[in-house]
């Protein structure tokens, strides 16, 4: 197996059949992500980034091109890759524990002394075993986020697939979460996708930014190295040059290159 | 609890010195005014009050209508002797609620036992729902009352035609609010079960069924409404015991005080079957 195409994008479009007609919402998009990599997709809303999560998901089905996971072809959504959706989606019904629980005991044929182990590590990895007994309604918006990710690490997926986690928050939450997921992502080693339209969180997190052009059929317009060193530092990086051309990068296609496109969609 | 104790404390005059002491935030811009809750008990027994009087009025110059008084004095004695019996066509008011309540109850839930299932699959599938759709939209607004024939040509009697007249009536509340539960579901739940490979059994259990339930409450606090003004017409038309058959009897009778209590008891006894189930929607709502 090519070590850096542990998950590999092959020349996927994604055509929507609408009332109005065909809509082309990716074309020609080809993306190998390393084993333990962190990637993050970024464009402007509307270019399809949550489109092509999804369809590393399973939720969605390529209209043309195959998607490759750990070299089997993604067909359909499974619980080799753990899902953290934008809203959290926990089931109100269900206490934190046995959110996590549920994906847990899916996922493991194992006594269930074990599973239960397993679903109390996960709440302990995102400092959430106080919690464990609370409802979803009964915790903060960054709690119940933490919660979402820890139900999908607990199932150990080859790849985390994050839909725009922390879009929901507030700054000063959204940056907690940002390092705890940095120090989560160092301790597992885990494989991540994530979608996101804040440069900060993207060039703070990544391994690579890859940014899309504006749909209809987006592309990967550019690719960007972040050979920042880790463990990354919030504060230190605010003031570190390497940090601002990168950031300055990734502003510079976001608001030159597709920044024209983006104005004439909106009139 | 303890606020309204709070509250409690504050309405008495003489605790007016610890009202004062209370933090600045529960008091502020509330001093001057009564509590909330004695606004509308108030209210309430204002209502009431003028309700009672508009009554009496209308007793003392409209002719044959008792007056509040004479009601009254009647209602105690047959409340006296709710469970006496004396044959089938001479029992206590206790009978006479309590067999409508069972005609009730097993009309509806023959309608619980069908609608529910049947109101899960209309929801899951669409070409289902298609199918039911017309069927509903034709049958939703008749009267139970005109299945009544129907029930009592096909089973020769009429308790069981009553209890089927129920069961139609409570049969859509029921498969709609279910039906439109299951497709309310937040296509995030799904998502869940889908990314997860969650079983059939799996998502009934954690997804679809919880996320139902406030749904299927709602569409069973419509049914019983239903039903329980349903059975009073029906059992006019039926006769045997039960409190509709009471009316008519009384009426027969002319003792009109005793259908104004049954008046009150058809609407007590409706009021406390619609809290009941508020109280059931309360705890299982999940916001």
């Amino acid at each position: 197996m090519d070590p850096n195409k542990y998950l590999s994008v092959e020349a996927v479009g994604k055509t929507f059949e609408t009332r109005k007609g065909d809509f082309v919402a990716l074309a020609g998009i080809d993306l190998a992500i390393r084993k333990g990599e962190f990637v993050t997709l970024i464009g402007h809303s509307g270019c399809g980034k949550s489109t092509l999560l999804n369809l590393v998901a399973g939720l969605l089905e390529p209209t043309e091109g195959t998607i490759i996971l750990a070299e089997r072809e993604v067909a359909g959504p499974g619980p080799d890759r753990g899902v953290v959706f934008q809203n959290h989606s926990l089931l109100p019904w269900l206490t934190c524990f046995d959110n996590v629980h549920l994906a847990v005991e899916r996922v493991f044929q194992e006594p269930k002394s074990l599973l239960k182990k397993r679903t109390h590590e996960a709440l302990e990895l995102v400092g959430l075993s106080h919690a464990e007994h609370k409802y979803p309604h009964e915790i903060s918006g960054g709690m119940k986020q933490r919660v979402g990710i820890a139900r999908a690490l607990a199932i150990e997926p080859k790849v985390l697939l994050l839909d725009e986690p922390f879009g929901a928050l507030d700054a000063l939450t959204r940056a907690t979460l940002q390092d705890e997921l940095m120090r989560i992502v160092e301790k597992t080693g885990a494989t991540a996708l994530m979608v996101t339209h804040d440069v900060d969180e993207a060039v703070l997190l990544s391994d690579r930014v890859v940014m899309m052009t504006n749909g209809p059929a987006a592309r990967i317009g550019e690719v960007l190295q972040v050979t920042l060193p880790r463990p990354r530092e919030r504060l230190a990086l605010a003031h570190d040059a390497r940090f601002m051309d990168l950031r300055a990068a990734v502003l510079e296609f976001l608001y030159q290159k597709q920044a024209h496109k983006a104005r004439l969609k909106v009139a | 609890m303890s606020a309204l104790a709070a509250v409690r404390v504050r309405a008495t005059p003489g605790a007016r010195g610890g009202a004062a002491k209370a933090p600045f935030e529960a008091t502020a811009g509330r001093r001057a005014q009564a509590p909330e809750w004695l606004l509308d008990v108030l209210a309430c027994l204002v209502g009431l009050a003028a309700f009672v009087a508009l009554w009496a009025l209308i007793a003392r110059f409209g002719g044959r209508i008792p007056d509040p008084v004479t009601v009254w004095s009647a209602a105690v004695k047959i409340f006296a002797h709710p469970f006496y019996s004396k044959g089938p066509n001479d029992q206590g008011i206790g009978w006479n609620v309590l067999s409508s309540l069972r005609r009730v109850g097993i009309g509806f839930g023959l309608a619980a036992l069908v609608g529910i299932p049947l109101g899960f699959m209309i929801g899951r599938w669409r070409f289902l729902s298609g199918m039911a759709a017309p069927i509903i939209a034709l049958l939703k607004p008749v009267s139970p009352l005109a299945w009544l024939p129907i029930g009592l040509l096909v089973f020769k009697a009429a308790n069981p035609a009553a209890i089927y007249a129920i069961f139609v009536c409570s049969l859509w509340p029921m498969i709609v609010n279910t039906a439109v539960g299951v497709r309310q579901i937040p296509q995030d739940y799904l998502n869940v079960a889908r990314v997860l490979n969650l079983s059939e059994w799996k998502v009934f259990t954690k997804i679809l069924f919880p996320a139902v339930l406030p749904y299927m409450i709602t569409g069973v606090r419509l049914s019983i409404g239903v039903a329980w003004l349903v059975i009073v017409a029906a059992e006019m038309l039926t006769g045997g015991v039960g409190i509709g058959f009471w009316v008519w009897d009384e009426w027969n009778n002319l003792k009109v005080e005793h259908i104004i209590i049954a008046i009150f008891t058809i609407g007590i006894v409706g009021l406390l079957l619609e809290q009941s189930l508020v109280l059931l929607a309360r705890r299982f709502s999940y916001t």
